[in-house]
């Protein structure tokens, strides 16, 4: 038997099959600016070498020295005790545990993380993690298309736009449509998603209504009636929530999110320039068989023992094959782990702490840029840890302010042209008085 | 014994026509095949199957298949006592581990369908 993977005969085949000319041929997408035709690899270094020129390169990160940046990922603490519980070799060496008779850890450690998801979200059931927020969001929308045999989505534009995006290629292969539902954006508007406009436009081709809590200006949804609104049609509410955010609003099980999907990476993972991140999924009970995904189960051995396993496998990959509920999710147990280590470490006091003082941040944020007569809230509606605000020449003042270790939050208008000049500033508990006073110097200074 | 009251698909469900009314199953040779059944996914009534096409799922502790309709129909009733008792599948196939009632659309489809001695060969080899 040969182990080589394909043979140049077996290639021809493939790529006749799928109409390609040539394996250079599936690469077009990618811009030929960005596409490597050679690797020129340098000669071998030594250790010392080596460390210099890694240090030469991370010299050349740019770290703020004070940073408003959001707009889906937060810096918060970060317990050293997550660190510590992340790195042990049992669970950062540990590969899918499959075999329970030698995977008790990691198999617990799965099922107290979707514990703690379970009760952070008030949902019924919480799957054992997703690649990051975005794909958990996409992923939970095809199973909203799987539940009520429908085909369209309907999208608040109050959803993070980084997250429709990953949401559009999800969409793309299968032919779902996406119907954008515009926010109430306008001049004076209150920034949320309107539920007259949900109620108007839902009907029974949408499978479901995606809407995030708080949305993506930080403004707190109306999420009972947005719920109402959908399911007067019979089309499920998917709740894209922040974490932090549900130790002080209301569990998204409380006002009958039908899915709940969610960016883990504010439980105890640093921002790292993007990732690795951990998605959060949580539905009913009555859905589990169409939730993508890995799931932990509690039960008992022959001698009556509690353990765990891997349960409900039958939708997944290993075993449904092409039918799985999935072919294309991931799951992140290590930064699951350390979601489950830092939700463990600050306890439900801790992060009702972390989220009152996040929450208090952006309200002296906004109340000292107005004082100061630099800006004004863009939106009426009442927030969470982030704020909208209008000010001049916004775009400018923040790459003015970037080069000098302050990130003014996030520009909106290349994502939003209808809402030129305005910032989106994220606060956290890490925001300290001093670092708003000297944002507003800043601008002060930079007119 | 496999009953000569209905019909059967090569994938191994029967319908039984009562006038307009047939009702579907899946055969004990399917029941037997897939081991001890755990899960039955049916469909929602109103649903309108197709003959030959998907409409649900049976899990067993060992396998997942698709179940397909032996004849077009909108379901009318399903077995709910399945919720609860999905080994109604294993145990009593032809009886009380029906899974849905549909109203025929096209009741001459049934032709396409083997009887009771052409299934019994098709499964004896």
């Amino acid at each position: 038997m040969g182990y080589s993977p394909h043979t140049p005969a077996d290639r021809d085949v493939m790529l006749a099959a799928i109409g390609a000319g040539s394996v250079d041929e599936l690469f077009d997408d990618i811009p030929a600016a960005v596409r490597s035709t050679r690797f020129e690899v340098p000669p071998p270094l030594a250790e010392q070498e080596v460390r210099a020129e890694l240090a030469r390169l991370a010299g050349r990160n740019r770290i703020p020295r004070i940073s408003f940046l959001g707009a889906g990922v937060y810096q918060h603490l970060i317990p050293s005790v997550v660190g510590e519980v992340i790195g042990r070799a049992e669970f950062s060496t540990s590969y899918t545990p499959y075999q329970p008779e030698v995977s008790q850890g990691t198999l617990q450690s799965i099922y107290e993380f979707q514990s703690l998801i379970c009760e952070l979200t008030g949902m019924e059931v919480a799957s054992a993690s997703h690649y990051d927020g975005a794909t958990a969001t996409a992923e939970a929308a095809l199973m909203a298309c799987r539940l009520t045999h429908r085909d369209a989505i309907a999208v608040s534009s109050a959803v993070n736009p980084m997250v429709r995006r990953v949401l559009a290629t999800y969409c793309s292969g299968p032919g779902i449509e996406i119907v954008e539902l515009a926010a109430d954006l306008g001049e004076g508007g209150s920034g949320l998603t309107p539920v007259s406009g949900a109620a108007a436009l839902l009907d029974d081709r949408f499978s479901c209504l995606v809407v995030q809590q708080p949305n993506f200006f930080g403004g707190i949804e109306p999420m009972h009636e947005l719920a109402e609104a959908a399911h007067a049609s019979g089309t499920q509410l998917v709740a894209v929530v922040e974490p932090t955010s549900l130790a002080l609003l209301e569990a998204p099980g409380e006002y009958g999110a039908d899915i709940v999907a969610a960016e883990g990476q504010p439980l105890g993972i640093p921002p790292s320039y993007g990732g690795p991140y951990v998605g959060l999924m949580a539905t009913r009970m009555a859905s589990v068989r169409q939730m993508p995904g890995r799931l932990a189960g509690a039960t008992r051995d022959v001698q009556g023992r509690k353990g765990y396993v891997l349960t409900l496998q039958a939708r997944e990959q290993h075993i449904r094959r092409e039918k799985a509920a999935s072919n294309i999710c991931t799951n992140q147990a290590l930064c699951a782990l350390a979601a489950t280590a830092y939700l463990t470490a600050v306890g439900p006091d801790g992060l009702r702490e972390v989220a009152d003082l996040s929450v208090t941040q952006a309200r002296h944020l906004a109340s000292a840029l107005e004082a100061a007569g630099i800006g004004e809230r863009r939106f009426s509606a009442p927030y969470f840890a982030e704020v909208a605000i209008r000010l001049p020449d916004a775009a400018r003042r923040h790459a003015t302010l970037a080069e000098q270790g302050i990130v003014a939050g996030f520009v909106l208008a290349p994502d939003y042209p209808e809402l030129p000049d305005t910032l989106l500033l994220a606060t956290t508990e890490l925001t300290t008085d001093a670092d708003i006073e000297a944002l507003v110097a800043a601008l002060e200074a930079t007119p | 014994m496999i009953p000569d009251d209905r019909r059967y698909s090569r994938e191994h469900e029967w319908v039984r026509a009562d006038g307009s009314i047939g009702t579907i199953g899946i055969t004990s040779f399917a029941a037997d095949e897939l081991g001890d059944i755990v899960f039955v996914e049916l469909p929602e009534v109103g649903r309108k199957l197709k003959q030959f096409a998907a409409f649900g799922v049976v899990e067993s502790v060992k396998a997942v298949s698709d179940l397909f309709a032996p004849i077009s129909g909108e379901v009318t009733e399903v077995n709910d006592a399945l919720n609860a008792n999905p080994e109604l599948l294993n145990t009593d196939p032809f009886g009380a581990g029906w899974i849905a009632k549909v109203s025929l659309t096209d009741p001459a489809e049934a032709d396409q369908l083997l009887d009771a001695a052409a299934y019994q060969e098709l499964t004896a080899g």
